[in-house]
């Protein structure tokens, strides 16, 4: 029910934006997301973008697990 | 960075297993909230992969398995009010009510319709002036503002034939009377990712400081899940309680400021109803005063009979996390995906549906 998925902002049109989700197109709401702009990835709720995914805190994320992942 | 396939490598994936194994010595119970992560620790065989030490736990966080008998019995009486078109959330349509379904409401000629966002209950109430668009109103924090956002551009364009029937719940007030049971025992919590998302870490705090468990904020791939666990395991072994962020590249210790406050705009907590658990205070979200003239109670008469429970579901003790699917007399016997009896088993993130579809016979 909270399934949300990442997509990229292509275009942004007042409130709505297009989205790509892995080579689909949809309209969706930044009612939520104001702040978003056009090459941000956001995550897709119900149509809705519910927040703006941090490059920097993904990429932090992954060195992370990838230096446990060589002591371990 | 496209945030899907980076997080789901299998050398990385196999390097936290490691860890996790490496890292464990104390029997371990964590309970994963968010049928999301239930259904990624299916679909991914986490389970058998993490070491006799640890043992995962469903929780309570899919919302139509939660709504209560009573409030689904509301959703079918409303949808077979004249000139009514009742807009839902597919995953409702099969959920068995006391007597009913939406979907057999939609087969006896009620107009049921199941839309994939509030925007489409919109459209559909800006296309049919005539008609009385009722959308039911259901999930947690994480679609919530969504609902609200959609009262509000309805409030903006005048729109009065729109109304929401609002189930939405709220989670850390059922993850609060779940530990306050004291039914289930637990040593961490997988809090879910999307809920937070909105709500922010900070949410999860009451658990870590008043009941002195671990969490970690999670999100929905693979390594997400594993890197959680390890993180969890982590915080055991060193025996600290705090609440941690794995997924911080969607998740904010203060959550999403803009969807909280359309949220408390257009909602205020109430009272819910919860299957299996009975009523918790203000766990629920009902329509404010001034935006009363769009809640489909005070708009509808609604009188739904006296409600039933299906006797035999355990779906209510599997929801509390004291029953697993497999104690159920009904799974997979009379209770199965394609004739459903519990709420469980109907959604696709139920855990009678997680083990059915991914547990095989040795779950």
């Amino acid at each position: 029910m909270c399934v949300a998925i990442p997509a990229r902002v292509n275009s942004i049109q007042g409130e709505q934006a297009e989205v790509g989700i892995g080579g689909i197109t949809r309209t969706v709401s930044l009612q939520l997301t104001p702040e978003a702009k056009v090459g941000d990835y956001v995550i897709v709720h119900t149509g809705y973008a519910i927040n703006v995914l941090d490059q920097q805190e993904g990429e932090e994320t992954l060195r992370l697990i990838e230096a446990i992942a060589r002591t371990a | 960075m496209k945030y899907v396939s980076e997080f789901r490598d299998s050398a990385l994936a196999k390097g936290l297993i490691a860890q996790v194994c490496r890292l464990s010595s104390t029997p371990a119970r964590f309970m994963e909230f968010c049928g999301g992560h239930t259904v990624t620790i299916f679909r991914y065989g986490i389970r058998q992969v993490l070491p006799q030490t640890v043992t995962m736990v469903s929780g309570p966080g899919c919302p139509v398995c939660v709504t209560a008998n009573k409030d689904l019995d509301k959703t079918i009486a409303l949808a077979h009010f004249p000139d009514v078109i009742l807009a839902t959330f597919g995953d409702m349509l099969r959920i068995p009510g006391s007597h009913s379904s939406l979907q057999q409401a939609k087969a006896e000629g009620a107009d049921v319709r199941m839309v994939y966002s509030a925007m489409d209950a919109l459209n559909i109430a800006r296309e049919n002036p005539e008609k009385h668009v009722i959308f039911v109103g259901i999930g947690f924090e994480t679609t919530a503002p969504t609902i609200a956002a959609s009262v509000l551009q309805a409030a903006k364009e005048g729109l009065d034939n729109y109304y929401i029937l609002s189930l939405h719940k709220l989670s850390p007030p059922v993850v609060k009377a779940l530990l306050d049971s004291g039914e289930v025992n637990l040593d961490g919590f997988i809090c879910p990712g999307h809920v937070s998302t909105v709500t922010g870490s900070q949410a999860w705090e009451f658990i870590s400081r008043d009941y002195g468990i671990p969490c970690v904020v999670s999100g929905f791939e693979p390594l997400d899940v594993l890197h959680s666990i390890s993180m969890l395991v982590s915080q055991v072994e060193t025996k600290r309680a705090e609440v941690e962020i794995a997924y911080r590249r969607g998740v904010q210790p203060e959550g999403n400021p803009t969807a909280l406050r359309l949220m408390r705009e257009v909602f205020a907590p109430c009272p819910a109803d919860w299957r299996g658990m009975g009523e918790i205070p203000a766990s629920g979200l009902k329509l404010r005063e001034a935006y009363l003239e769009f809640d489909a109670e005070t708009a509808f008469d609604i009188d739904s009979g006296p409600t039933r429970e299906t006797e035999g579901c355990l779906c209510g003790q599997i929801l509390r996390g004291v029953a697993t699917p497999q104690d159920c007399p009904l799974f997979g016997k009379a209770c199965t995906p394609e004739e459903p009896v519990g709420p469980c088993m109907v959604s696709s993130e139920g855990s009678c549906s997680a083990y059915y579809r991914y547990g095989g016979e040795h779950a």
